[in-house]
């Protein structure tokens, strides 16, 4: 009996008429194509207006037809659909055009010699040169950062985990939130006051000091997270075969995340890497090779693409050395946050089985 | 976790004092574990002892320019730190700061929270993933690269708009354009939202993500479109979620130093129009000001970095209240 009224060849009535799948194109195409009428008919020449009045025809066209066939809901629904696909689409343009101008103009005098180069007595304006000195500053002043940096974040957030508990533990994660949010700018302001204090002169250490503040609070917060996904039960099994705290602690919480916090820090090393303000205020900047981070101004690579970019009153020559430095930022940026992912994927705790 | 109760069950021959018996209650301390715990715990009074610096050491060094200001510090449009006496105050870059990261928000979260849905509930799962890494990618992308790209490929792309805005708003007076580059502060705040885009998308498909299953399909069950599901179960789940992530976005885009040094071209007055050059930031500004200033300059700059710190920590303070808000009432959502 039922089914014979499955059988029924009538249409369901639950589900309402439906437009075919080709229509919204069909919309698309003829809303472009009374848009670029339009145009003409009207003498616009600028291509936005074009494409905001199709945009705004194919939205109009697009709920007309889906609430009349479809109802308001429906008609509704595709409104949202085409909106949400459109801030994609306006969200890709200027993300793609940024990687892209930075790939083709960074490649043109990216090459050994730039690498191994420092700009030296090369004017500003003139071309030549290289990003070797910016390279080691670098280097140097995002090791030495990293170098307070993480040891510090680490076993602050070995405490929060391990042993925090009352006001001191809440002080610390409530402060720890507010560096979070500290501008570059502040950090390197703050060196700098107790720099004016003590009558110093520019050098790279100042700037690590500054970039270890920044690097902190992102340490102690991604460490955090990955001890607490330790399970409890691997600290009661240890302790329990009489293994002191502070053992379980190195031998057996910290080896089980040792993935997640390596990361963490690796993370925080390229999220430092391209800071600029603060190495700008505290390290000054440095046309010839420093290899010394505890006297004398030094380069580093983000500062070199600002002052390229500032400081050459638009010659053509220093904005090509300035998108190859970028190029080599971004690369190395990447770099270590792929390896720093793959770090992640490769240790990650092994789960079912 | 109480290896202890074992030491207490052992024959008490003599019988200890009560100071030992707490400290063997509390379970046995041994020289490592103390130096443990005091490193550790040094660590984070470390973490505190830097924060308080920071504080003392700017509110120091400001007391000593402003102490020193013959203008208003909160109402003067100048900044002459050079002369004798000494002029200077933030108003203009105070409002230049608001105005480029409120156009950054207002072009930036709905298209942020739009593309998060596109990944959580439009996009083609295989494409999802893959994009959503990607824009993790673009979120380490360092501010002077974007700087770079605004100042050498934006700005130059900006004159269409300018021109159509003009010919259509230019009557408002916020539109008017006196047709130079479009080193102003709707293209900073532009820029602004596109590096901020990233931060708020990633955080605001984290929420968007955990919405309940159960609430989307019981949505669906009772015949509603995907915008529906998306308006009446998603949208509501995630409300607080996306205005913390918009706040982060703020901290961002409030403390942006090198995008907006490298893409405006600043004076010290307020204009009306968003689109003629003109304005400052407190970043850009300390940024731009540093090379050339003296020892009391700096102190100056060192001020009005201070006053841009403490609203960027009542921004971030009230995201993470709203976050910790969240917390509370989600806590058993399994």
């Amino acid at each position: 009996m039922s089914h014979a009224t499955i059988a029924d060849k009538r249409p369901s009535t639950l589900r309402g008429a439906r437009l075919p799948k080709w229509s919204p194109y069909a919309i698309a195409l003829g809303s472009i194509a009374v848009a670029i009428g339009i145009g003409l008919g009207a003498g616009l020449d600028s291509r936005i207006q074009i494409g905001l009045i199709a945009g705004l025809l194919f939205l109009l066209g697009t709920y007309v037809i889906a609430a009349r066939v479809e109802g308001s809901r429906q008609a509704k629904d595709r409104i949202a659909t085409s909106l949400v696909w459109v801030a994609f689409l306006l969200a890709v343009v200027p993300l793609a055009s940024l990687v892209w101008s930075t790939v083709v103009r960074g490649i043109k005098v990216l090459d050994v010699y730039f690498l191994t180069h420092s700009m030296g007595v090369v004017a500003d304006s003139e071309p030549g040169g290289g990003i070797y000195h910016a390279i080691l500053g670098t280097l140097e002043q995002v090791g030495l950062a990293t170098l307070i940096a993480a040891p510090v974040g680490v076993l602050t957030a070995i405490y929060l985990v391990e042993y925090g508990r009352g006001k001191l533990a809440q002080a610390i994660t409530f402060f720890v939130d507010v560096m979070t949010g500290i501008p570059s700018i502040v950090a390197g302001l703050f060196i700098l006051s107790i720099m004016l204090m003590l009558d110093m002169q520019p050098f790279g250490f100042a700037g690590s000091m500054a970039l270890a503040i920044l690097m902190m609070p992102v340490v102690v917060r991604s460490t955090e997270e990955m001890l607490k996904l330790v399970p409890n039960e691997l600290r009661e099994a240890s302790l329990a075969l009489g293994v002191p705290k502070w053992r379980t602690i190195l031998k057996v919480v910290v080896p089980t995340s040792i993935g997640g916090i390596t990361t963490g820090i690796m993370l925080a090393v390229a999220r430092i890497t391209g800071e600029t303000a603060p190495v700008l205020l505290l390290v000054f900047g440095n046309s010839f090779i420093n290899a010394n981070p505890f006297e004398g101004a030094q380069s580093s690579l983000p500062l070199y693409i600002y002052q390229q970019y500032a400081n050459s009153a638009g010659s053509e020559a220093a904005f090509d050395r300035a998108w190859a430095a970028s190029l080599t930022l971004i690369a190395f940026v990447m770099i270590l946050n792929l390896v720093a992912r793959g770090i992640a994927r490769w240790k990650a705790p092994k789960t079912g089985r | 976790m109480d290896i202890s109760t074992q030491n207490t069950q052992a024959p008490p021959t003599p019988q200890p004092s009560p100071a030992e018996q707490k400290r063997a209650a509390r379970g046995a301390t041994r020289p490592g574990d103390r130096i443990f715990l005091g490193l550790s715990r040094g660590s984070g009074i470390f973490l505190l002892v830097i924060m308080a610096a920071i504080a003392v050491f700017l509110t120091y060094r400001a007391t000593l320019a402003i102490s020193k200001d013959e203008g208003n510090f909160l109402t003067t449009f100048e900044w002459n730190t050079g002369t004798v006496p000494p002029v200077f105050g933030i108003a203009v870059l105070a409002y230049g700061t608001i105005v480029s990261s409120i156009i950054a928000m207002v072009i930036a979260v709905p298209i942020a929270v739009a593309i998060a849905l596109f990944l959580t509930h439009y996009a083609p799962r295989k494409l999802g993933g893959p994009i959503a890494y990607v824009i993790d990618l673009l979120a380490a992308v360092p501010s002077i690269v974007y700087g770079l790209w605004g100042a050498l490929i934006l700005v130059p792309h900006m004159d269409g708009l300018f021109h159509w805005l003009n010919d259509y708003f230019g009557w408002t007076g916020i539109f008017s354009w006196e047709e130079g580059p479009a080193r102003s502060m709707l293209t900073v705040g532009i820029l602004l939202a596109i590096m901020i885009l990233p931060i708020i998308t990633n955080v605001s498909r984290e929420v968007f993500r955990q919405v309940p299953q159960m609430h989307e399909e019981a949505a669906l069950a009772l015949g509603a479109t995907r915008w529906e599901v998306i308006r009446m179960a998603v949208l509501p789940f995630g409300r607080s979620g996306v205005i913390s992530a918009s706040m982060l976005g703020l901290g961002r885009a409030l403390g942006e130093t090198m995008a907006v040094a490298t893409v405006l071209s600043p004076d010290f007055d307020i204009h009306a129009s968003l689109l003629n050059p003109g304005g400052g930031t407190f970043a850009q500004n300390i940024a731009s000001k540093f090379g050339e200033a003296s020892e009391f300059g700096r102190d100056a700059l060192i001020a009005s970095g201070l006053v841009l710190f403490v609203i960027t920590l009542l921004v971030n303070g009230a995201a993470r209240a709203i976050i910790a808000r969240r917390k509370e009432y989600s806590g058993a959502n399994a």
